[in-house]
C-alpha cells in the first residue's frame, strides 16, 4: 500500500511509516553535516510544538524518527473518518516543518573532553598512525584539532556519533570487534569519531580514553553531550587523566 | 509493605509501561514485553495503567508477604499457590500477612505479571521504574533476599474484598469475578503475527520477499528482552544495501548480513542500521511477548490502515474493561 506510507512533496522531508507506531522523517540518506544540521533543527522545533500524542523525538544521521501513540491521531476537526492516524500526524509534522523551514539552528553548545591519547588508554593509536601514514603526535594533532558536531547519540546510553573527523584518519572498522572496550575510550570508526559512555563490546580503533562521565542516569542532564552539540578534544597527559578521574563527579 | 524473595525464579524483573522521552540520548524504552497483561494485572488491583509490577519469564519466584497485600497475576498461565492451595489468575486476591506466593512453570506462554496494589516502590530513573538490563538502568533481577518495597494501598477502597478475608479463616481471598484471558492470552505454540512491510521489504531478493510471508521461523534459543532471533529460510537482499543508523521501534523485524531475522522488542537499542523488512503490528506484540524460544512463527501481511485500526480496537476494548474493574472493585 504504497500511497499511504509515503508522503512527500518538492522540498519537504518524506516520511515513512516504522510500524503503525512510529514514522520517520526524512532528510537524506548520506552522512552529511548539512543535512545533520536540518535534522537537529525540525527535532527542536518539533519538541517544542510539545503535540500530545508524540512519544519520542529521536534524531539521527539524516532522519528522525518519532513515536507516537494512534490512538491521539485517530479522529480530528476535519470529520474525515478514513484518513489513518499516519496519515494525520504526518501531515501536523509537515506543516509545522514547512512553516518554519527557514528558521536557523539556535546555538549550541561547545563541550571540552580532555583525553589521553595512546599507550594503555588508547591501545590502537599506533595502528591508525600506521594506517594513515603519519606519526602517532600528528594523529593527536589531527584529532584534537577539529571541531566535532554531535550527530545522534544512539548504540548504548549516551553514545555521541561525532561529525568532522579529519579525512585523513577515515579507516575501515576493526575486523574483530572487542567484547569489552573500557568506559571513557575515544575511538575511530569508518568516518566517525565516539566514546564509549561505559564498558561495552565495540568494533572501533581505540586512540584515546577520557576521564569524564559521559552517562549517569542520577545526574540532572544524564548525557554529557547532547545531539547537535559541539564537541572539542583537548590532549591531557597520564598525570592529569588521574587527577580528573578522582574528582571527576 | 514490603515482599521478600525467597527464591527469584529464572528471570524476574520490575517493570512499568517503559521509559519513555530519553531515546534521544540513547537511552531504550524497556518496560512491560507484554503491554496489556501488565495494564490488566495493574486494572485488577486498583493501579494505574502502568504501574511497576514484577514481570516474570518462564519460571516464577517464591515470595514472602509481611504485610496483607491485595495482587493480581495475568499473562501465562502459571502455576502459582499460597501454602499448598492454588491461586487463580486474572483476578483480583488478598493474601494475609505472612503468606508465601509459590510462583512455578508455565503451562504455556513466557511471561506473567504480578502487580500488588499501590505498586512496587522503586526509585525511578530517567522517568521510568522498568529494569533496563543490557544498559543497567533501574532495578536490578530478584535475587535471593532481595526486598521489594510496595506504596501504600488504599485498604479503604475495597472495603468488600478485605473484609471476606478478615471473616474467613482461607489462606487467602479470590475476588468472585475475573477477567476472561481469551482475547488477551492465547495458548496456542503456533503462533501467527501480522506484520507490515518494512521500508526495504521489497529490496529483498524475490524468494525472500515470498519466503517471509508464506515459511514458519523458529525463535531461536537466544532470544530475549531484546529481541527474538529468528531460525527459518534464509533471506537475503538483492543486491548489498549501505545504510545509515536511524530510529526503531518495538516489532521492527531486522535483517543482518548472516540472513537470520531478528524482531525487536522492549529492549531494543534506540538506532540502528540494518534494512528494516517488516514491523509486527503493535496489536500483535503481546501475543509475541508470550513466544518462547523454540516455538514457531508465522508473519501475515497486513497493511498500516488495518495494523492501526486494530491497535486502536485493542485499546479501546482494554478501555472497556478498566471501566468494568473499577466497577467490580469499588462495589
Amino acid at each position: 500500500m504504497p500511497g499511504s506510507q509515503q508522503y512527500t512533496d518538492s522540498n519537504a522531508p518524506s516520511l515513512e511509516a516504522l510500524g503503525d507506531s512510529a514514522l520517520i522523517v526524512r532528510f537524506g540518506d548520506r552522512l552529511d553535516a548539512r543535512i545533520n544540521a536540518q535534522v537537529h533543527r525540525a527535532a527542536a522545533l518539533l519538541a517544542a510544538a510539545n503535540l500530545a500524542g508524540v512519544r519520542e523525538i529521536v534524531p539521527a544521521y539524516a532522519s528522525l524518527t518519532v513515536h507516537y501513540d494512534p490512538a491521539f491521531f485517530s479522529h480530528d476537526d476535519s470529520a474525515q473518518i478514513d484518513v489513518s492516524p499516519f496519515a494525520r500526524i504526518g501531515e501536523r509534522l509537515l506543516v509545522l516543518l514547512h512553516d518554519s523551514r527557514d528558521e536557523i539552528l539556535q546555538t549550541t553548545r561547545l563541550i571540552e573532553i580532555p583525553v589521553c591519547y595512546g599507550a594503555e588508554f588508547g591501545p590502537d593509536l599506533a595502528d591508525v598512525a600506521a594506517h594513515a601514514g603519519l606519526s602517532e603526535a600528528e594523529v593527536v594533532a589531527l584529532h584534537s584539532t577539529s571541531t566535532y558536531r554531535v550527530a545522534m547519540l544512539g548504540f548504548a546510553p549516551g553514545f555521541p556519533y561525532l561529525f568532522g573527523l579529519n579525512e585523513s584518519l577515515h579507516l575501515p572498522r576493526r575486523a574483530t570487534p572487542r567484547t569489552r572496550v573500557p568506559a571513557g575510550s575515544v575511538a575511530i570508526g569508518g568516518q566517525q569519531t565516539g566514546i564509549y559512555p561505559g564498558e561495552l563490546p565495540g568494533g572501533w580503533h581505540l586512540i584515546g580514553r577520557t576521564p569524564l562521565h559521559l552517562f549517569d542516569a542520577a545526574r540532572a542532564s544524564p548525557a554529557l553531550l547532547a545531539p547537535a552539540d559541539e564537541v572539542r578534544f583537548i590532549a591531557i597527559d597520564a598525570d592529569e587523566f588521574a587527577h580528573l578521574q578522582t574528582s571527576a563527579t | 509493605m514490603s515482599i521478600e524473595v525467597l527464591k527469584p525464579g529464572l528471570l524476574s524483573t520490575l517493570q512499568d509501561g517503559g521509559r519513555h522521552g530519553s531515546q534521544h540520548l540513547g537511552v531504550g524504552c524497556a518496560g512491560a514485553m507484554d503491554a496489556n497483561a501488565l495494564r490488566l494485572a495493574n486494572y485488577l488491583v486498583g493501579n494505574q495503567a502502568n504501574a511497576v509490577a514484577l514481570e516474570i519469564t518462564l519460571q516464577g519466584p517464591r515470595l514472602r508477604f509481611e504485610t496483607p497485600a491485595l495482587i493480581a497475576l495475568t499473562g501465562a498461565n502459571i502455576e502459582a499457590s499460597v501454602d499448598q492451595s492454588p491461586v487463580p489468575l486474572w483476578r483480583p486476591i488478598v493474601l494475609r500477612a505472612g503468606s508465601e506466593l509459590v510462583l512455578g512453570g508455565m503451562h504455556s506462554g513466557a511471561r506473567s505479571y504480578l502487580a500488588v496494589a499501590g505498586g512496587f516502590d522503586v526509585a525511578s530513573v530517567l522517568g521510568s521504574g522498568s529494569a533496563d538490563i543490557n544498559a543497567a538502568l533501574g532495578s536490578r533481577s530478584l535475587q535471593v533476599g532481595t526486598r521489594l518495597d510496595c506504596k501504600p494501598q488504599h485498604r479503604d477502597r475495597y472495603q468488600r474484598l478485605w473484609s471476606t478475608l478478615d471473616a474467613g479463616a482461607e489462606k487467602y481471598r479470590a475476588a468472585s469475578w475475573w477477567i476472561d484471558p481469551a482475547p488477551w492470552f492465547d495458548a496456542d505454540p503456533n503462533i501467527v503475527v501480522h506484520t507490515l512491510r518494512g521500508a526495504h521489504f521489497a529490496q529483498l531478493d524475490i524468494e525472500s520477499q515470498r519466503a517471509f510471508f508464506a515459511y514458519e521461523f523458529r525463535i531461536g534459543s537466544e532470544s530475549n528482552r531484546v529481541g527474538y532471533r529468528l531460525q527459518g529460510p534464509n533471506l537475503q537482499l538483492a543486491a548489498p544495501l549501505e545504510l545509515i543508523s536511524e530510529g526503531l521501534s518495538i516489532g521492527t523485524v531486522q535483517l543482518p548480513p548472516s540472513g537470520n531475522a531478528i524482531v525487536l522488542m522492549a529492549e531494543h537499542p534506540t538506532t540502528g542500521g540494518y534494512p528494516r523488512i517488516g514491523h509486527v503490528a503493535s496489536a500483535d506484540l503481546a501475543k509475541l511477548a508470550q513466544a518462547r524460544p523454540g516455538q514457531t512463527l508465522r508473519f501475515v501481511e497486513i497493511d498500516l490502515t488495518e495494523a492501526q485500526k486494530s491497535y486502536l480496537a485493542q485499546q479501546m476494548e482494554i478501555e472497556r474493561l478498566r471501566l468494568a474493574i473499577a466497577d467490580r472493585l469499588h462495589d
